[in-house]
């Protein structure tokens, strides 16, 4: 058996998961982006915040 | 009588309130300049001639019976057709919500322009969905930069720009999440604001990233902008995010003058990978405004990285249902955006949002020292429609997401600015004027001393 890709495998099962239906013709691109959004999203994670960090924005009742 | 195309917005006002031209001829030779030249342009969707012929016949009979026409009075104006325009589906540059039910009501902001007696001619071309820094659009072709019809005029207020830039009204409307009003303004050669997150009312428009959504004017002068901001000032409980706060008027601030005001120039990740084009305008500016200082901003490249993952998944969000519906209805490059954006986990967004308050907190301990900081607006002038790479510091690098790489961290914490355009040749090129929340009065002074300096300028097309 092909080994397969750990983001193609991850895109097929959020998917899914979201009932969102993707056609196999967008996947090269749509993993394209994924995986330009995930590189960015690292670049934010490794920077360090303390836990008490509030996000913004912040909801006021 | 004749109207010169080049009209600013005071001007056509100044001379439609001392009854040197009536609000209808103004409004008639724009809609003659829209037929003329749109074809060419493709900035404009629909076209509202008999609404805009009748609101200018009922400006001149105010007129005639004594009442005050506005500070606007008779200025054609157009919106990207994102904004509820009575009568007419909100199509957000989609193919898919042309199936609306028309408006019932217009925009907050074009109902504040129309009471200051501005008169709407109709709606402009967008990227799909607002998720586009090209200006093109695969539903109703691209919008095309009046200074090389070739080239783009950026997005994803492309029409707003080709509309303004190519004489066919003085003001037109856009929003801005990431840079898509300063974009466009940049390669179209325009003055455009984008102020304060929440300072403006973004009800009954339709959204796209609502932690990054503003709206605001492109015009051909820095006096237009003050004076369009000034009339759309103002809360409206229609709007989450808009503020209670009181209008501050910019216009009488304008004649002011750079006195007194530090600025200074954004070093490091802004003055990477720059043109030279892009390069000389940023330097024109800093040299005519005597700004020596460089000031650092805390962590750009990670700002531009969370405000990318925040738009990647707050758009999804918008869109899932329609993703899953109507996923072949979309344009291909921004329907494959949203389905990855989708696809990324919480985590990643809720770090972004924490980040952002980091952020936003060392940006503005800046403005401790400076009034001001100056930035490129774009790293290049006008790319070719259709381009989709282009050389930045070297690197190649995709045109679409990477236009707004100046603006993006900028929008991401909703500071005020002010792209100032700069009248290279062939192409013009934007410079951002940024300052603190609240400050837009600062920002158009420094535009409007640009401007009479003739550093700044919005330059003629070569179109008839």
């Amino acid at each position: 058996m092909a080994p397969t890709d750990p983001l193609d495998d991850f895109i097929t099962a959020a998917a899914e998961a979201l009932a969102l239906p993707i056609d196999p013709a967008w996947q090269p691109t749509v993993r394209q982006h994924l995986a330009v959004t995930l590189k960015f999203a690292r670049l934010v994670e490794e920077f360090d915040l303390p836990d008490e960090t509030e996000p913004s924005p912040v909801f006021r009742a | 009588m004749s109207i010169d195309p080049e009209s600013t917005a005071a001007e056509i006002a100044q001379a439609v309130r001392g009854g040197a031209v009536t609000a209808l001829d103004v409004t008639e030779a724009a809609l003659a300049r829209i037929v003329r030249r749109d074809p060419l342009l493709g900035a404009f969707t629909d076209v509202t001639a008999g609404r805009a012929r009748a609101r200018a016949r009922a400006i001149d009979a105010g007129r005639a019976a004594g009442k005050p026409p506005g500070a606007l009075a008779g200025v054609p104006f157009a919106v990207k057709n994102l904004f509820d325009v009575e009568s007419l589906a909100t199509r957000a540059g989609s193919k898919i919500n042309r199936e609306r039910a028309p408006a019932q009501r217009d925009s907050p902001l074009i109902e504040r322009l129309e009471a200051a007696g501005a008169v709407l001619v109709g709606t402009l071309n967008m990227g799909e969905y607002a998720y586009d820094f090209t200006g093109e659009n695969v539903h109703d072709g691209a919008s095309r930069n009046p200074h090389d019809t070739s080239r783009m005029t950026g997005g994803s207020s492309g029409g707003s720009a080709g509309a303004v830039a190519g004489r066919l009204v003085p003001l037109a409307l856009g929003s801005d999440t990431n840079g898509s009003i300063r974009v466009p303004s940049s390669l179209c050669g325009l003055f455009g604001l984008k102020p304060t997150y929440g300072r403006l009312s973004r009800a009954r428009s339709f959204p796209f990233v609502a932690s990054f959504d503003h709206l605001g004017p492109l015009c051909r002068s820095a006096r237009d902008l003050a004076l369009s901001y000034d009339a759309m000032q103002g809360p409206d409980p229609d709007d989450a995010a808009c503020v209670d706060r009181p209008a501050e008027p910019t216009l009488d601030a304008l004649e002011r003058g750079t006195d007194g005001l530090q600025i200074a120039v954004a070093g490091g990740y802004f003055a990477a990978g720059l043109t030279p084009e892009a390069q000389t305008a940023v330097s024109r500016v800093a040299q005519a405004l005597g700004a020596r200082r460089t000031v650092e901003l805390p962590e750009p490249e990670r700002a531009r990285a969370a405000a990318y993952v925040i738009t990647a998944t707050e758009g999804a969000s918008l869109h899932l249902d329609r993703l899953r519906r109507r996923a072949k209805d979309f344009d291909p490059a921004v329907r494959d955006r949203l389905i990855a954006g989708a696809l990324v986990p919480a985590t990643c967004v809720n770090q972004a949002q924490k980040f952002r308050r980091w952020y936003r907190e060392r940006v503005l301990a800046l403005f401790d020292q400076v009034d001001a900081i100056l930035a490129p607006a774009t790293p290049c002038t006008a790319p070719l429609i259709g381009q989709e790479t282009f050389r930045l510091g070297g690197v190649e690098m995709p045109v679409r997401p990477n236009l707004g790489v100046y603006t993006q961290p900028i929008s991401f914490i909703g500071l005020p600015v002010v792209a100032a355009p700069i009248p290279l040749a062939p192409l013009p090129i934007g410079v951002q004027i940024i300052a603190a929340p609240w400050r837009e009065d600062v920002a158009l002074r420094i535009a409007y001393a640009l401007e009479r300096a003739g550093v700044a300028a919005a330059p003629k097309p070569p179109i008839r």
